[in-house]
């Protein structure tokens, strides 16, 4: 994890099958555990990634999205 | 159903006879951990004080019961850290629990590195703590007048008047420094107006102290959401005298008289540790708030302890910070008293345990959040770190059931002198002196336990800076026996003591051996090596070497004697 800065260009090869996954993982789940499952996600990505600079950039960037 | 502690008499005090109104240095108000501790510190300096309570029992219940080690160093250094280690539980291993798995998601160890006089943490209830502190503070000469309760405080520039109500009557006392150990709901807080800002956190807990004969290990446990307890968290700790605490959250809305009937909090002890007798020692329920002075010192008022900083129980960080106010404010008034350094020094205690109270709330405000989580986002990501905790070790740091005192390490303080030279391990300027195993003309010592006999015992009550100094090479150890000479005439004495070898020390130089490496290792010592402690053990200064100027230079700042602007940089 010695990235600097969050990448924004595309890293994922198959995006599609990638969102699927994505959302068929929360398939039958009540409102709550599919809190409990992002939350799971976010945490295991989190500490994939390590860098707390990335980290404040990537979390800065969703506060920044949600406003509009 | 509580058993009775002992109780102290009260005695008629002089001044009601005598009409005159009494004068001592220091008065200490309040006869809790905190407060005694403050007592013996100073008179282990050799400073008259007394102790103005308005009970006359100590604790009643075990209150707190988790005592850190450095709290434990500290009473150590007063003389009765032993006798709270004998009769403590000692315990290093916790387990954290998560919903119906009866197997912990994990188990955490305390165990230092072995080396240490005390362990991370002793078990011990209140009640025999102040029990313990009391006997010193006798020992000692010390007087505390119970059922004195001070009920006026009248603050001037160069000093405190109170008046004081007895059963008998009231009477008037005068002090240079008037020590609020009073609490968390410090009377003298409220005498002087100060506004004691923070927040309160909307929840109950039910402390259960109960006697039971069981042959679980001494080990802490946590329980986030127990079939026994849904939704809510729980632990279990073992005291002395086969004592158990069973500290159960209930929520907010909860109907208090009804849930303190033995009936109910019997059923709730069966619930969460089937098949077990017990009897009951201690039942409460309390509430927590995190609360702080915005400053400890007003004028010659000072807050220690409850009276000047709360934080929730979550990590032991109440009675062990109070007890490292105590041991920061003792050797400062003592130069002070003395004349030996501007009274601007206080402004350093109010600087340092205000950092360390800032770090204590921050501490326990964190753990809060995550035992008790205040919205439906914040409870998913507690539990989905707990989910994760059994599987994935990086999700176990995550878990907090209380982030358990460790203490402050003053590294911004305005008293540290920087370092200039390159050093490796935990002993940076401001750090509490980390102990270690020794040998002294043949003995086996402990580092800390020895500097506070030695040093605080033979020579100055305590007054004294101490050097640790790393010999080895010849010629600076010849300068360093020079150094050690002339230092210890002066004002402020400073004790050198070379560490290395008894055969080959030069004359005049006090000789600890590093028998096993500890020290070395620990300070990051090689020969020249010269270390400055203040005389509450913290580091304020270190070199690779060092001549007397700059040794006599860090403790000339230690003590305040440099432009008051340094001072005020530190209270900013």
């Amino acid at each position: 994890m010695t990235s600097e800065t969050l990448a924004l260009t595309p890293r994922i090869s198959d995006p599609d099958s990638f969102y699927e996954a994505l959302i068929e993982a929360h398939r039958g789940l009540s409102e709550e555990a599919s809190q409990r499952l992002n939350a799971r996600l976010i945490l295991i990505l989190a500490n994939q990634i390590g860098d707390r600079k990335v980290l404040d950039e990537a979390l800065a960037l969703a506060i920044r999205t949600g406003r509009t | 159903m509580m058993a009775t502690r002992r109780s102290y008499p009260f005695k008629r005090p002089p001044e009601l006879d005598s009409g005159k109104r009494g004068h001592l240095p220091v008065i200490v108000v309040g006869a809790g951990p905190v407060g005694l501790t403050m007592a013996i510190e100073l008179l282990e300096r050799g400073i008259a004080t007394v102790v103005l309570d308005d009970d006359n029992t100590v604790s009643i219940g075990s209150r707190a019961i988790c005592y850190a080690k450095r709290a434990l160093e500290i009473w150590d250094r007063l003389g009765c850290g032993e006798v709270m280690l004998n009769k403590g539980v000692t315990w290093n291993v916790g387990k954290v629990f998560f919903g119906d798995d009866p197997e912990p998601v994990y188990t955490f160890n305390m165990l230092d590195e072995e080396g240490y006089k005390y362990p991370g943490f002793i078990n011990l209830q209140q009640y025999y703590n102040e029990e313990f502190l009391i006997a010193r503070l006798q020992e000692l000469g010390g007087e505390i007048r119970w059922k004195n309760t001070v009920v006026e405080v009248t603050p001037a520039a160069k000093g405190v008047t109170i008046a004081v109500d007895t059963p008998e009557g009231r009477y008037e006392m005068a002090c240079d420094y008037l020590i609020a150990a009073d609490g968390s709901r410090s009377p003298i807080r409220k005498m002087l107006g100060l506004d004691f800002e923070g927040q309160v956190f909307e929840d109950h807990f039910l402390i259960a102290d109960i006697k039971m004969k069981q042959d679980f290990p001494s080990e802490r446990r946590f329980w986030f959401d127990p079939p026994f307890n849904r939704g809510q968290s729980a632990l279990l700790h073992k005291q002395p005298d086969d004592v158990w605490r069973l500290d159960l959250q209930l929520g907010w809305d909860i109907d208090r008289d009804a849930e303190m009937k033995p009936e109910r909090v019997a059923e709730r002890v069966r619930a969460a540790l089937p098949g077990v007798d017990f009897e009951f020692e201690w039942l409460s329920i309390y509430t927590f708030q995190c609360r702080r002075l915005d400053k400890f010192r007003h004028g010659r008022v000072i807050f220690v302890g409850d009276s000047a900083h709360l934080v929730s129980p979550f990590g032991a960080r109440g009675a062990n910070s109070g007890v490292q106010d105590a041991d920061n404010l003792g050797w400062k008034l003592q130069l002070v008293l003395a004349g030996k350094a501007p009274e601007a020094l206080l402004d350093s205690y109010d600087a340092e345990r205000v950092y360390a109270a800032k770090e204590n709330l921050l501490n326990s405000t964190r753990s809060t959040d995550f035992i008790t989580p205040k919205s439906a986002v914040s409870r998913a990501f507690r539990n989905a770190v707990l989910e994760l905790a059994r599987e994935a070790p990086f999700a176990r740091p995550f878990v907090n059931s209380g982030r358990l005192s460790v203490p402050a390490i003053l590294r911004e303080s305005a008293l540290n002198t920087p370092d200039s030279d390159a050093f490796a391990g935990k002993m940076v300027p401001g750090a509490p002196a980390a102990d270690g195993r020794i040998r002294v003309n043949g003995r086996d010592e402990w580092l800390l336990t020895f500097l506070a006999r030695d040093n605080g015992g033979v020579n100055h009550k305590g007054t004294g800076f101490t050097a640790l100094y790393f010999a080895g090479d010849a010629d600076a150890d010849k300068a360093m026996a020079e150094t050690a000479k002339a230092m210890a005439q002066d004002a402020i004495p400073v004790t050198v003591y070379a560490i290395g070898n008894p055969n080959a020390a030069p004359q005049g130089l006090a000789v600890i051996e590093d028998a096993a490496g500890h020290l070395a290792r620990r300070y990051d010592g090689r020969p020249g090596t010269v270390y400055l402690l203040r005389p509450d053990h913290h580091v304020t200064a270190r070199w690779r070497a060092a001549d007397i100027a700059a040794i006599r230079r860090a403790r000339d700042l230690a003590a305040g004697h440099r432009a008051p602007a340094q001072i005020k940089e530190t209270a900013a």
